[in-house]
């Protein structure tokens, strides 16, 4: 923990965020690109053709949507237990991030759907989660844009966001049910052929290190701003 | 009486004499489920179809009318802070103002609801699934909401981000609720659902004070 | 009963913005605080801190009584009698039914006699609507009364009162020292108790 709160200082943060962004931010491009390239060269599925290609850019944006919503729920753990204002900063800064990925999931979702289910929307158990989860990310974001007070908004959204990921599981599950009862059309995909596990891989590492490149130019941004304001506030008083 | 029991009564008989409260709620209720029928026709047999989802989906938004002064109007006034200061825990606090929720708008509405469902041509057997899974699941929208409703108690239009906060949460009691109705008029068993419902019930009505204590606790820094 | 309260290098920090840093005092049973400072200097923040609502960013707050020495807010809170800067009335609710549900709050037996004491005995039945400004702050002094805590925390007590709520209150302050309770006030006047004062 300690270790943690040494880097979680604004001032090391910048340092540090500072010496690793370069990297980070060469990497997600360079893996990005290759996983584009293995993309487009992979073989036809046999069963989903060439729309296969759309779940290497689906699939990964699904799971960094609740990767982004697992650190904005450690962070407000964070920030409830220990007080770091960074956390705060962290959490708030992911939101956006989280709620992109989320809406990329549901279009590609809805594309993939289209030729396979012969609709962009059948209410299909995983894109009907990931609907309420967008919803859920911008009531979060509502909730800190609200309350004027940063403090309290910090705390409020740290709350609501460990009061969500409690439900999250919940909520998949119930729709999970409700699915089942209404007979869906939940196509299950088998095991991935290792043919294209080298594309899926490529394109979860471009997708992580973009998330990551961001999150921290995200957090950066909003250390910068709030410094630039104390400043302009001194000059007023 | 209990300083429990005389927080409960203070408020059920605050909601009486607001005039909001139960009859509010009604009314949006029933007058949710009039215009149903208005917008998809009058097919019977498509009304008891969609009847149990619809009138839970009614039950929710009546009841999320009246959320947001459930810790607002003693937040604004400076109640709060003397119930803050009193022997009971705030963790019980919330949960008086949970059960004074329920009790002046979940309950009428669960009353109501065989009437609505004559209304909506469904049998005896779904009519009754739909009474037992509102009286089981309306706590839990209570309890979620007190959350909700806490986390905005210092919002002049706390109103507006409230539903916005809790009805993804929601969705479960939604989902079970209206799949037990959905389930009978299968000629299922509606009991497997119920029993979730009530098992998501009774999670949110034990952790909910808890929340909602925390956020009120927050308020009262400011 | 308690015996003292006493603050150790308290600070105060509102955001960026610290209102107050290294604040010791110390009272004892049957004194009067009276905290005293422009508006903005941190006057409601310290009563909010001494009642527990809001968390000191340094310093802590001893509460000793004969038994014990309390040092958790949430504790503390127990012992204090609050009148901010609203009164906490309802205008649903009768004099006597607010007054009666504030009583059974704190585990108190209803008491008509305290209605007396601030002269609002005609008003029992009246609902607090009708009531005007003055009314209702005597209505929250017997609200303190009724809550038999020895720690008073008022913020602002003379506000909205005419010279003879002004009186009746710096009477029953004076009775509250008297009987051994501590009083710590926000206040623009002087208490009139022969009390301390802390300038913020």
């Amino acid at each position: 923990m300690q270790f943690l709160f040494r880097y979680a200082n604004p001032h090391n943060f910048m340092r540090l965020s500072g010496a690793v962004l370069p990297f980070t931010a060469i990497g997600a491009a360079l893996a990005l690109i290759a996983g584009i390239y293995f993309s487009f060269s992979v073989p036809p599925d046999y069963q989903q053709g060439t729309t296969i290609t759309i779940l290497f850019i689906h699939v990964p944006a699904a799971i960094m949507a609740m990767v982004a919503y697992s650190s904005i729920a450690v962070c407000s753990l964070l920030s409830l237990v220990w007080r770091h204002p960074l956390s705060d900063t962290a959490a708030r800064a992911a939101a956006p991030l989280g709620a992109m990925f989320t809406v990329m999931g549901l279009i590609t979702g809805a594309l993939w759907g289209k030729p396979m289910w012969g609709a962009y929307w059948v209410w299909d158990a995983r894109l009907t989660s990931f609907l309420l989860l967008l919803f859920i990310y911008l009531g979060y974001m509502a909730l800190w844009s609200a309350i004027e007070d940063e403090i309290k908004a910090a705390r409020a959204a740290a709350i609501l966001a460990l009061v969500g990921a409690v439900n999250i599981p919940i909520i998949k599950f119930s729709v999970e049910w409700w699915n089942t009862l209404h007979q869906g059309e939940t196509i299950t995909t088998g095991k991935l052929a290792s043919v294209y596990v080298p594309a899926l891989l490529t394109m979860m590492l471009g997708y992580f290190l973009l998330f990551i490149t961001l999150w921290m130019v995200r957090i950066r941004t909003a250390i910068l701003e709030r410094r630039a304001r104390n400043l302009m506030q001194g000059v007023a008083s | 009486m209990s300083s429990f029991g005389t927080l409960l009564l203070r408020d059920l008989r605050l909601a009486a004499r607001s005039g909001g409260g139960a009859a509010l709620a009604l009314s949006f209720f029933a007058l949710v489920a009039t215009l149903v029928p208005l917008g998809v026709g009058a097919d019977l047999k498509l009304l008891a179809r969609v009847a149990g989802g619809v009138l839970w989906v009614a039950a929710v938004l009546s009841a999320l009318l009246s959320l947001d002064r459930l810790f607002q109007g003693d937040f604004e006034d400076g109640s709060l802070e003397v119930i803050a200061l009193s022997p009971l825990a705030l963790e019980m606090v919330a949960l008086a103002k949970i059960l004074a929720h329920w009790l002046s708008t979940g309950l009428p509405l669960t009353l109501l609801s065989p009437l609505l469902a004559l209304l909506f041509n469904l049998d005896v057997a779904p009519t009754l699934t739909l009474f037992l899974s509102l009286l089981i699941g309306t706590p839990a929208v209570s309890a979620v909401g007190a959350i909700g409703a806490s986390l905005t108690l210092s919002l002049k239009r706390g109103g507006l981000i409230l539903p916005l906060i809790i009805l993804p949460l929601l969705a479960p009691v939604v989902i079970f609720g209206a799949g037990a109705v959905a389930l009978v008029l299968d000629g299922m068993s509606g009991g497997g659902a119920l029993g979730l419902l009530a098992a998501f019930a009774f999670g949110a009505v034990l952790l909910s004070p808890f929340a909602a204590a925390a956020s009120v606790r927050l308020n009262l820094g400011g | 009963m308690i015996s003292s309260l006493t603050a150790e290098k308290l600070a105060c920090t509102r955001g960026d913005r610290r209102l107050f840093d290294g604040l010791s005092f110390r009272v004892s049973a049957g004194q009067a605080l009276a905290v005293e400072g422009a508006n903005g200097a941190g006057k409601t923040s310290l009563l909010r801190m001494i009642a527990g609502f809001l968390a000191p960013a340094a310093g802590r707050l001893v509460l000793k009584s004969a038994q014990a020495e309390i040092t958790d807010a949430e504790e503390r809170g127990k012992s204090v009698g609050w009148l901010g800067h609203h009164d906490g009335l309802k205008p649903q609710l009768t004099v006597r039914e607010q007054l009666d549900f504030f009583a059974r709050l704190y585990g108190r037996a209803p008491d008509a006699s305290a209605l007396e004491r601030v002269g609002l005995a005609r008003q029992a039945e009246l609902p607090c609507r009708y009531l005007s400004a003055g009314q209702r702050r005597r209505l929250a002094l017997a609200r303190l009364l009724v809550s038999e805590r020895p720690l008073w925390l008022l913020d602002e007590p003379f506000a909205a009162l005419d010279t003879a709520g002004q009186g009746l209150i710096a009477q029953l302050m004076a009775r509250h020292c008297g009987h051994g309770g501590i009083i710590i006030a926000a206040t623009h006047d002087p208490l009139g108790l022969g009390n301390e004062s802390l300038k913020l």
